[in-house]
């Protein structure tokens, strides 16, 4: 009995040293700024001004911005170039098809980035926030950039005139060889803001589920206790 | 027209004892009240694993009520936007955003999925545990693994809808496994995806499986589980029929009415499940990427290949065991043999009734061989789960080989290790408290 005891035992941690091996990429954990509403908005203004020029975000709607604290009249001034209404979704006049051409590959819809990015690595932010921070020069690529964790990627570094430009060590490691208009500091306090933006855009309603979420609970315990009294009193008769 | 006392409602000339007469006349709502609730008696000693009969048709309940919701904004079209986005998964991302509430609705049917089968499993096992296939419950068992085989057909169509990548190359990768089949194999699974490709045509004819047929099935099968269930009566953790001892009026001495003790008691249960369920739709509803795989926010794209093609988790134990087929037997490719093993450790199930000799139902009363081949199946049945959610590899592979094993031996040797093995002696009556 006993050594079958042992047998089932092995059996179950098999599966663990079946995996000790298996790539994973190092991801720097992105700040949380969800509840920051300051963030939010400047992490809105530069998506319009340095994204949304390629990348639509089709699935969001200008008017949603309105969540973030914004009014009608700040939108329509600061953030909507591309479209006449507040209940138009925030697409970009660049046709896929174009892209394509242009570029090799059309340039993804972020609408959902920051979901689809998460992986067993990290979450979908911290995928982002180390992708925006880790462009480098790289000659042999037609836009003259590279990234250390997405290899050969299409776009070319966006934010270079706020960041400036790394290059990539032997001991692959980045160093910053020409500076930005930014500190690293600073730079990585926008990509910060930016990320949150992406990460909010990815689901508006997160912060409503959440918190009408508690209320469920709230009110599912109290039912809890009911209906177990109710339970009890008519079992009392069981015997 | 509260008085449920149904007794007291003559022919008195008041309109409500005259209507449910009226109505009994040419309808047995009265007889089937009784039949099914007031006066079906269940044994009394029911225990935890007695709650997810109940909990699986809320979950039915739940998904199919959800369910006409989202059909009715779900549009089945995997042509691309103006934004470049399949129609199909922007229409998903529109109930998510725009319909009102349709983000909890979504996510409570995206949940209800993966709990639907955390229930069922617990049911079944329930079944395992105490013997609940045994004679003279044969046909609820098989009825019930019919229940089983329609739910995964109905998740499968269901998947490919929301036109992810997770669902377009889970869709791909299950239908080319038909082509493995000699012979009729291509034109087979030609002719399941409508197309060469999964496209526009598989996905309008998954979308009609997944909301008309299977579910019509499936509800046609859990009514027939049900009235099997009510004609032979409720096995119990003892494993003893409590209708071998009645009292003078023909009631079984250890049963109870269904209703009101078990509908108080399971309302209790249902409190309990919906907290749990509420804990993931409200604030984990991707579920840690297994109940909504990270990849499927991705739309749908032919023409890239996601590395690791992953099946939903409640089918991972299967798609392992498809995966530790690795040799051409008789000349027919490895492929095909896993199709076959793959059907085989589902289809194995419904033969329960008839592989198990032992001379008592529950683990209760089993010896130590049962109770060891079923924590080495149930282990098996882990592992394989969680090698299926993990990239191929060496070792994966030979373990999930030896789980595999244990997972058919677990089955086909039962007639003789269930005959051979100790046991002692079931009680009389029921054992209650």
């Amino acid at each position: 009995m006993r050594k079958l005891k042992t047998l089932l035992a092995a059996l179950l941690i098999a599966p663990t040293l079946a995996f000790a091996a298996g790539a994973s990429l190092h991801l720097d954990q992105a700040p949380d700024v969800s509840g920051d509403k300051a963030a939010l908005q400047n992490g809105a203004k530069l998506f319009v001004n340095y994204c949304l020029t390629c990348h639509g975000a089709s699935q969001l709607r200008y008017n949603k911005l309105l969540d973030l604290g914004l009014t009608e009249q700040q939108i329509k001034d600061n953030l909507m170039f591309a479209a006449n209404k507040l209940g138009e979704q925030m697409t970009v006049a660049l046709r896929p098809a174009d892209a394509k051409k242009w570029f090799g590959v059309a340039p993804p819809d972020l609408s959902l980035v920051a979901r689809a990015r998460a992986s067993a690595d990290g979450s979908g932010a911290d995928w982002l926030y180390t992708y925006l921070r880790s462009f480098y020069r790289d000659d042999k690529r037609p836009t003259g950039w590279n990234n250390v964790i997405f290899a050969n990627v299409g776009m070319p570094h966006i934010l270079y005139e706020l960041q400036g430009e790394q290059v990539l060590g032997p001991d692959h490691k980045l160093t910053l060889a020409v500076p930005g208009k930014l500190s690293p500091a600073e730079y990585d306090a926008q990509v910060r803001d930016l990320v949150g933006f992406l990460v909010w855009m990815g689901e508006p309603t997160a912060g409503l589920r959440k918190q009408l979420g508690i209320a469920v609970l709230l009110f599912l315990s109290i039912l809890l206790v009911l209906s177990y009294a109710l339970k009890k009193e008519y079992w009392k008769d069981i015997h | 027209m509260a008085n449920t006392n149904f007794e007291k409602y003559k022919s008195d000339g008041s309109l409500g004892g005259n209507l449910l007469e009226w109505v009994d006349a040419r309808f047995p709502v009265t007889a089937l009240w009784k039949g099914h609730l007031s006066e079906y008696y269940a044994p009394k000693n029911f225990n935890f694993w007695y709650f997810f009969g109940s909990l699986a048709l809320l979950v039915l309940v739940i998904q199919i009520v959800t369910g006409i919701f989202l059909v009715m904004h779900y549009k089945p079209d995997a042509s691309l936007n103006a934004a470049g986005i399949p129609v199909a998964f922007a229409s998903v991302e529109y109930i998510m955003r725009d319909v009102p509430w349709g983000w909890l609705v979504r996510y409570m049917h995206s949940t209800g999925a993966s709990a639907f089968f955390i229930v069922v499993y617990l049911h079944m096992f329930r079944g395992m545990l105490y013997g609940s296939y045994r004679k003279p419950r044969e046909l609820i068992w098989v009825f019930g693994v019919l229940i089983f085989l329609m739910l995964m057909a109905e998740a499968f169509f269901g998947y490919l809808l929301p036109w992810g990548q997770m669902s377009f190359w889970g869709a791909q990768v299950i239908v080319n496994l038909f082509s493995a089949i000699p012979l009729i194999g291509e034109p087979l699974s030609i002719w399941v995806r409508g197309d060469f490709v999964i496209g526009d045509a598989t996905l309008n004819r998954f979308f009609s499986f997944h909301v008309i047929a299977i579910p019509l099935v499936l509800v046609g099968l859990v009514v027939a589980h049900l009235m099997a269930l009510h004609e032979v009566g409720s096995n119990n953790p003892d494993g003893v029929e409590i209708k071998n001892k009645k009292d003078e009026k023909g009631i079984p001495l250890d049963g109870i009415p269904f209703h009101p003790y078990y509908t108080v008691k399971d309302i209790v249960g249902v409190v309990v499940f919906l907290m749990v369920f509420s804990v993931v739709v409200f604030f984990t509803p991707e579920g840690g990427g297994y109940f909504l795989e990270y990849n499927n926010f991705f739309p749908a794209d032919p023409l890239k290949t996601p590395p690791h093609i992953a099946p939903v988790w409640y089918f991972t134990p299967y798609y392992s065991v498809l995966r530790a087929m690795v040799w051409n037997f008789f000349g027919v490719d490895a492929k095909f043999w896993g199709v076959v093993g793959m059907g085989a450790s589902v289809l194995v199930f419904a033969f329960l009734p008839w592989l198990d000799r032992s001379p008592v139902k529950s683990i209760r009363y089993r010896g130590p061989i049962y109770k060891s081949f079923l924590t080495a199946f149930v282990i098996c049945f882990f592992v394989l789960g969680y090698l299926g959610t993990q990239p191929p590899s060496y070792w994966g592979e030979k373990v999930s080989q030896v789980c595999t094993v244990i997972y058919f031996a677990f089955f086909l040797l039962m007639p003789w290790y269930s005959k051979i093995d100790k046991y002692k002696p079931e009680p009389e009556r029921v054992t209650w408290k």
